[in-house]
């Protein structure tokens, strides 16, 4: 019973690692731009959650409302202020960008925040669950999170294939050139997504802190997971991003009830396992 | 239109006897200076070595690691289990070096699949993986780190005096296996791929195989320096030593010295060590300082400090490339200046 309910909370938790993906993999697919700074935005978001909770007394769902504007406004200067100048230098110049950008804004959270771990309060949704049998029972917030994710990646699909502003982010993913000689501005579509991406960004970090404990320099290990549901659930995919979660959290849950400091070791076991057997991954989608 | 081509031009000249120069006065040190001074130097080297490293995986290979610590902890833990054995520290570092470069091949063949994007993330998890692998053998000392037996009977000075000589041998050796490196036929490969990889694939030019040798010489450097880490601290504690703040020391020197040369993360280091003497009290603020200034060199002034002194000047110290001189004009004259762009 203590294996089943590991590999329920496992998937509870890639829920979340496919949320914290699914802003990676958008900002990879549409600009070819790895963003090495992801977990530390998300952490920043957290902490801005726990601002706008203790400060307007609000609970943690509405705090979301405030926050992932918030950051899809980030996103859009981040993109057109600093990612676009450093795709323009090379491609390779926005890893060092972004490394940067990580290290500053860890060690600026370090300065403002201190050093002490925070968790949001997140009320009721933290002590409730459904108590299936006396050893399996699944937590409120943990499912609420899953079904997040589910919506966030079935919108993101939709709104990429069906609507007119998601179809000219992939036209303009595909081959810029021509998207533009069309009449698309390249680089306000390139905002877009970027504020898209920040706005899965700060839902990852709130639902992270709701989740756990965060102190500035947790942004490295979502950074980390992110990355590795993207591997191994097949780069270009979003499906594949939800199944890549999974099989982390799953291998992570697992790894941790064999040996309690196991679990994150199991994890990257298993995305170097996939690495060396499925390169592609395991849904590998049509890389856009 | 004849052209002359030379590998160097005086600059060059002055600039290995004076490497030679402060080389020996380097060597020299421990007989003229505390133990302080040295102590300080030897971290200034293994920063020199780590970024040098770097910006040839970087610079050169286009290949952007995150995850160069992995070699720092192996060649570190390698001296402590060889020493644990009853091997003198100073000789367990050619080992731990070369250990590094075979351990490099088996993971380039994993890390090797990812694009290079993805790359840099894909090594930062290998050194994570190799971090809580290394936490999980008590006789490694675990979580809490083990100290580097082997060393006691040695008088303080001395082993000073042996860290700081084991740190120039890293180094002078780093520098020149960098030199000769670019100067060989695979620096010729190098610079065709990073110019033009489908053109330098098809005049026979292997980007793998080329890829592949500067990772295995990079984690050999990287391991090196893990291990006179070991040595100059005399312990070793996993989180330490295999912490990503180690790429970030090395990212930065290199961007801010300048990617792609030689003497920009020696130009890098030294910034970067002064400005760390000076800034140490105010903790996380010299890091958001040293990054602002890396993320804007990097987004304006791609080549660094030192290339916009080289542009300036006109100056190389360490000839990598080769200079044209076009008949009947001088060697600074517009011609050449051109041809050297298209270098």
């Amino acid at each position: 019973m203590a294996w089943l309910n590991a590999v329920v909370q496992g998937i509870l938790l890639g829920g979340l690692y496919a949320l914290f993906a699914c802003g990676l993999s958008l900002l990879f697919g549409v600009m070819r731009v790895v963003n090495l700074a992801h977990g530390d935005f998300a952490v920043l978001a957290a902490y801005l959650g726990l601002a706008v909770i203790t400060g307007l007394h609000v609970p943690l769902l509405w705090s979301t409302l405030a926050v992932a504007p918030l950051f899809a406004v980030v996103g859009y200067l981040v993109q057109r202020l600093i990612i676009q100048r450093s795709l323009e230098v090379s491609p390779l110049t926005t890893l060092l960008v972004t490394f940067g950008l990580s290290v500053v804004l860890q060690n600026a959270m370090l300065e403002g925040f201190s050093a002490n771990s925070h968790s949001l309060p997140s009320g009721w949704l933290a002590a409730g669950s459904f108590r299936l049998t006396p050893q399996l029972s699944i937590g409120h917030f943990s499912l609420i999170v899953f079904a997040a994710a589910v919506v966030v990646i079935v919108s993101l699909q939709l709104f990429l294939s069906r609507a007119r502003l998601g179809r000219q982010i992939r036209a303009t993913a595909d081959d810029a050139e021509a998207a533009s000689i069309a009449g698309t501005d390249v680089r306000h579509v390139f905002g877009i997504a970027a504020a898209i991406a920040f706005a899965t960004v700060a839902l990852a970090g709130l639902a992270f802190g709701g989740y756990s404990s965060f102190d500035p320099g947790a942004g490295t290990q979502r950074l980390i997971f992110a990355f590795e549901a993207v591997v191994i659930g097949g780069v270009g995919s979003l499906w594949g991003t939800l199944l890549g979660g999974v099989v982390l959290g799953v291998s992570q849950a697992l790894g941790a009830q064999v040996d309690s400091g196991f679990g994150v070791l199991a994890g990257h076991l298993v995305f170097l396992a996939v690495l060396a057997i499925r390169p592609r991954g395991l849904l590998p989608g049509r890389v856009t | 239109m004849s052209v002359r081509v030379t590998r160097s031009r005086r600059p060059a000249t002055w600039s290995g006897l004076a490497s030679a120069l402060v080389f020996v006065a380097l060597l020299s040190l421990p007989y003229l200076v505390f133990a302080n001074v040295t102590s300080l130097l030897v971290n200034l080297f293994i920063l020199l070595v780590l970024a040098t490293m770097w910006n040839l995986l970087a610079g050169y290979a286009g290949l952007v690691s995150v995850g160069q610590q992995a070699y720092l902890g192996l060649g570190a833990y390698t001296v402590l289990v060889l020493a644990q054995n009853g091997v003198n520290p100073f000789l367990a570092i050619p080992v731990a070096i070369a250990f590094c470069a075979v351990a490099a091949l088996p993971i380039s063949l994993l890390v090797f699949r990812l694009r290079n994007e993805y790359f840099a993330i894909g090594t930062w998890v290998v050194a994570e993986a190799f971090q809580l692998i290394t936490v999980r053998f008590p006789q490694l000392g675990g979580g809490t780190g083990a100290s580097l037996p082997g060393l006691g009977g040695f008088d303080p000075a001395l082993r000073q005096a042996f860290t700081y000589w084991a740190a120039l041998a890293v180094l002078a050796a780093t520098l020149l296996a960098a030199y000769l490196l670019l100067r060989s036929r695979l620096g010729l490969d190098l610079t065709a791929i990073r110019d033009d990889e489908v053109g330098a694939r098809s005049v026979g030019v292997q980007p793998a195989r080329a890829k592949r040798i500067v990772y295995l010489i990079a984690a050999a450097g990287a391991g090196g320096a893990g291990a006179l880490i070991i040595i100059s601290q005399l312990n070793v504690q996993a989180a330490s030593v295999f912490s990503v703040q180690w790429s970030a020391y090395m990212i930065f020197v290199a961007v801010i010295g300048g990617v792609g040369t030689i003497e920009g993360p020696i130009l890098g280091t030294i910034l970067f060590f002064t400005l760390q003497q000076s800034l140490a009290e105010r903790g996380a603020w010299y890091l958001i300082i040293v990054g602002t200034v890396a993320v804007l060199v990097a987004m304006y002034a791609p080549r660094g400090l030192w290339g916009a002194i080289s542009d300036r000047f006109d100056l190389r110290l360490f000839p990598t490339g080769y200079w044209l001189h076009p008949q009947g004009s001088s060697p600074g004259g517009l011609l050449a200046r051109l041809l050297r762009r298209e270098r």
